[in-house]
């Protein structure tokens, strides 16, 4: 049985008005009768980035201070200095806004962390993170859906609260819950990284077929105004996470707006040449943060963005100067609700002996409790409903404390 | 070429992608049921009564459509002329009306064609779109998809151009259900004089404005003879380029055609829309083709021209390679078409006969799928292999303008090419690229990579497409993949 759940603060829906469309176009909400409610009240806005494709959480936050990593990934070091931020854990050098909103504190960071999945296979590793399940296999509902479906309903809003967006809505908001949706109006086109997938399955199995695609996108590039040369790196990902962003933190700026938002991104997929593509990828993630922060404008100080990967990475560089799948990574809590300016770590050691399964950085916290501890004290969810709907079966972990700022 | 097939290639798939649209998501019948009879899987296709008929009963028919046309035509005349003039700011002012909404298409527009500055919705458009809507919707839903391979064979070899005339745009759909699906397995020469006598092909290849010199309309008006049908007839639809006719026999074909015409709005030749002879316009006397003479017999001197084509060796000859090459591969095997020639003589123009004989040939299971789909047959297959249905595959008929085949609007009367080196073009494939992220963003909450690529390629999928789709970190980036692979691409 559902418990419906009070916030400790209504929401504030000033007056009825259409979702700003943003240049995008959007399907699928429903419109439901509103009340005024106190002015000056709490309006928490909740944001969830799913990063597709298991992001390295070694080489976006190095924890420099453990002893054995810097020979385990010295040829995947950067070009630039990377960015201190408590001596222990440094930043990847792409991420400025990142190590800014940190020295602000409205920037946590949580290492060593992982889902309870523990093989690495993208889709089920994907399916657990964003199902909320201990496992793979629900792929009914995601998490983000069952929290909205808690909060109260009709009454205080004019619109639907959820916003997917995308073609498709992240497994992590769909569900019974009723979700707004938005996507760029102007298709993006493949990514490099697809493209390069395919081309290199030609290269194999279809020559003729790799040819043409190969000049294909050159020209293509050409057109956007890159080289040739471009097409090799993750060029559009730069642009594109911010423009996402700021589109979505428009729509969730309006009085009558969504407050609950989920994004994906793909493309952090990094068995090859890492080094290059994380700087652009974390570059693009980064500009991405910074144009919620300005979009949100005075939302910022009732915002929380969760920024989470289905696993990590292998510590140990592979032969094609990337890294190959592991198991736990960092995830990123961002927004002027957080109590940020830390790195929340039961930091387990990269000396062989540490590592989960001879290979992978070892899990010391479990993410849900990441998440039902953010939710808990910034949507006002109740540690029962937590556990026992947005994530079953986590009756025996405690949420985690203090990730709001009070 | 593709891939290193060194053993035939699995029957089933060659059943289902040579000759059909590939697997459908919801497929009434398995890989395996298929695999213990594929060529019985095609001939229960196309033994159906009807097989090749469009399924949905409800379109109207070539003088309906150009009923349509001419009401439309005189709509946008009445709108223009309702334009007031602002005396204040000396300007035209233009009548309010709402514009089409462009719906959830996908970014890649078709060549605009809607503006006739009255505001009026373009019904040949309009037309165009639920015409082309249905046929995709049969190719999407026929489970075997044979009858529609031919279909799609013969409309693009006796082709028209939607893009010619708004006429022709409206009558496109309709030219395909009247002339070319009753006739796919029934007998070439019918096929050939109900294309040369609709109108849509009259229009297209400007026979309405052909006269005799010698008639009576020709006399009077000073107008003469176009020979555009009449040659396309020799080069494009029965002999071929090669096929050994003269300039003379172009002429005096081009006469036996005058006064084929179609019925204008005011009707007096007949039914509005239709075909119709007019005796006026018609080239008295007899006329010689190949050195047989054929007297002056009103339409029917045309009729028994054209039969006569059909019967032409080197007819027989240039169908079966054509055939031969949409089905099998670009260089067909001298062979098969040698025996497909044969069939096409000696049956008369069996098209039946000829269709048998292709699938009863070892040719057709043992040549290693080469072929690339073109881009009908590629959004048809994704259409069948997503299950999209009808509502979602609105934008197809915009998305074949972006990737070049546009449905009924070849370049030229000689249709679409039917070779690798055209449809493997770079700024093809890479529309095709984005295109596939496209539907594999829309369809990645229903599909998983691995069993996509299981339902149609099934053992015959490569080891290395496997390992690409095994290495993805998104569903929609495995599904992109699975629709670009090889095994997807080819047929």
């Amino acid at each position: 049985m559902t418990q419906i759940v009070l916030p400790r603060n209504p929401l504030a829906a000033p007056s009825r008005r259409q979702l700003m469309l943003a240049g995008g176009a959007i399907f699928g909400w429903s419109l439901l009768p509103k009340i005024a409610s106190a002015a000056g009240a709490r309006d928490p806005r909740f944001i969830t980035i799913v990063l597709r494709g298991a992001l390295d959480g070694l080489a976006a936050v190095p924890p420099v201070g453990d002893p054995a990593f810097a020979s385990l990934r010295s040829t995947l070091e950067p070009d630039s200095a990377l960015l201190p931020l408590d001596g222990f854990f440094s930043l990847h050098p792409a991420m400025k806004n990142t190590q800014r909103l940190f020295r602000k504190k409205e920037m946590l960071i949580a290492h060593a962390s992982a889902t309870p999945y523990r093989s690495r296979s993208h889709f089920d590793g994907q399916d657990v993170l964003e199902s909320g399940h201990a496992r793979a296999g629900y792929t009914q509902s995601g998490w983000l859906n069952r929290a909205i479906g808690l909060m109260p309903a009709s009454s205080q809003r004019a619109s639907a609260r959820g916003l997917a967006i995308g073609a498709t809505a992240p497994l992590v908001i769909r569900g019974p819950a009723p979700v707004a949706g938005w996507a760029p109006s102007r298709l993006p086109g493949a990514d490099e990284d697809v493209l390069r997938r395919v081309l290199d399955l030609y290269t194999h199995r279809d020559p003729q077929l790799g040819k043409a695609l190969a000049l294909g996108a050159d020209i293509d590039a050409m057109a956007r105004g890159g080289g040739a040369g471009e097409r090799v790196q993750a060029g559009n990902a730069r642009a594109f996470m911010p423009q996402i962003a700021r589109s979505t933190a428009k729509l969730m700026s309006a009085p009558d707006g969504p407050r609950i938002a989920a994004l994906a991104f793909d493309g952090w997929d990094t068995h090859a040449q890492e080094t290059a593509r994380l700087a652009v990828l974390l570059g693009g993630l980064d500009d991405a943060i910074a144009e919620f922060e300005t979009g949100l404008a005075t939302a910022w100080r009732e915002t929380v963005i969760v920024i989470i990967t289905e696993f990590g990475r292998t510590v140990a560089v592979n032969g094609t100067a990337g890294t190959d799948h592991g198991t736990a990574t960092a995830a990123f809590l961002a927004g002027g609700a957080v109590a940020g300016g830390r790195v929340i770590a039961d930091w387990p050691g990269l000396h062989s002996a540490a590592l989960f399964e001879g290979r992978d950085l070892a899990p010391t916290l479990d993410l849900r409790s990441l998440l039902s501890g953010s939710m808990q004290d910034h949507l006002g969810l109740s540690r029962q409903a937590l556990s026992q709907t947005v994530f079953p079966g986590l009756q025996t972990l405690k949420p985690a404390a203090g990730l709001i700022r009070t | 070429m593709s891939g290193r097939q060194t053993s035939p290639p699995h029957r089933a798939l060659t059943a289902l992608n040579r000759f059909g649209y590939g697997a459908q998501a919801q497929a009434p019948v398995s890989l395996k049921q298929i695999a213990a009879d594929p060529r019985g899987f095609l001939l229960q296709d196309i033994a159906r009564p009807g097989a090749a008929l469009l399924a949905r009963a409800d379109l109207p028919s070539t003088a309906d459509r150009m009923a349509a046309f001419f009401n439309y035509r005189e709509m946008v005349r009445a709108a223009r002329e309702k334009r007031s003039f602002d005396i204040e700011n000396n300007r035209v002012v233009e009548p309010q009306t709402a514009k089409p909404s462009s719906g959830m298409t996908p970014p890649m527009q078709p060549t605009p064609e809607n503006s006739n500055g009255a505001g009026v919705p373009n019904e040949a458009l309009r037309a165009y779109r639920e015409e082309v809507s249905a046929r995709l919707h049969q190719a999407a839903a026929t489970p075997a998809g044979f009858a529609e391979r031919l279909v799609a064979f013969w409309s693009n070899h006796f082709c028209i151009s939607a893009s010619r005339a708004q006429p022709v745009r409206i009558m496109a759909g309709a030219y395909e259900r009247e002339v070319i699906r009753p006739h796919v397995l029934g007998r070439f020469s019918d096929m050939l004089r109900a294309a040369t006598q609709h109108p849509a092909m009259i229009f297209y290849l400007d026979n309405h404005i052909s006269i005799g010199p010698n008639s009576r309309a020709g006399r009077n008006r000073g107008r003469g003879l176009n020979e555009n049908l009449a040659r396309e007839i020799l080069e494009l639809h029965t002999l071929g380029v090669n096929g050994g006719y003269t300039q003379a026999d172009v002429s005096a074909l081009a006469r036996m055609i005058t006064g084929w015409t179609m019925v204008g709005r005011q009707g007096r030749l007949g039914v509005p829309g239709e075909f119709a002879f007019n005796a006026n316009a018609h080239e008295p006397g007899a006329q010689t083709l190949f050195g047989k003479a054929y007297p002056d017999t009103g339409v029917s001197q045309g009729e028994r021209a054209l039969d006569d084509l059909a019967r032409h060796p080197s007819t027989a000859r240039f169908i079966a390679t054509k055939f031969a090459r949409h089905f099998i591969a670009d260089e067909p095997p001298p062979a098969l078409v040698a025996k497909l020639a044969d069939v096409f003589r000696k049956s008369d123009g069996d098209l039946r006969a000829l269709t048998l004989a292709l699938i009863d040939s070892d040719e057709a299971w043992n040549t290693p799928l080469s072929k690339i789909r073109s881009p009908w047959e590629y959004l048809v297959a994704t259409a069948r292999v997503f299950a999209i249905g009808e509502q979602q595959t609105r934008g197809f008929w915009g998305m074949l303008y972006q990737l070049g085949q546009p449905v009924w609007t070849p370049p030229g009367p000689n249709g679409f090419p039917d070779t690798n080196s055209h449809w493997a073009s770079a700024k093809g494939m890479k529309t095709r690229l984005d295109l596939a992220v496209f539907f594999a963003r829309r369809n990645a909450p229903r599909f998983e990579p691995r069993a996509l690529l299981e339902n149609f390629a099934g053992e015959a999928a490569s080891a290395e497409t496997r390992r690409a789709i095994a290495g993805v970190e998104s569903r929609e980036q495995g599904l992109a993949i699975a629709l670009m692979s090889p095994e997807f691409q080819r047929r």
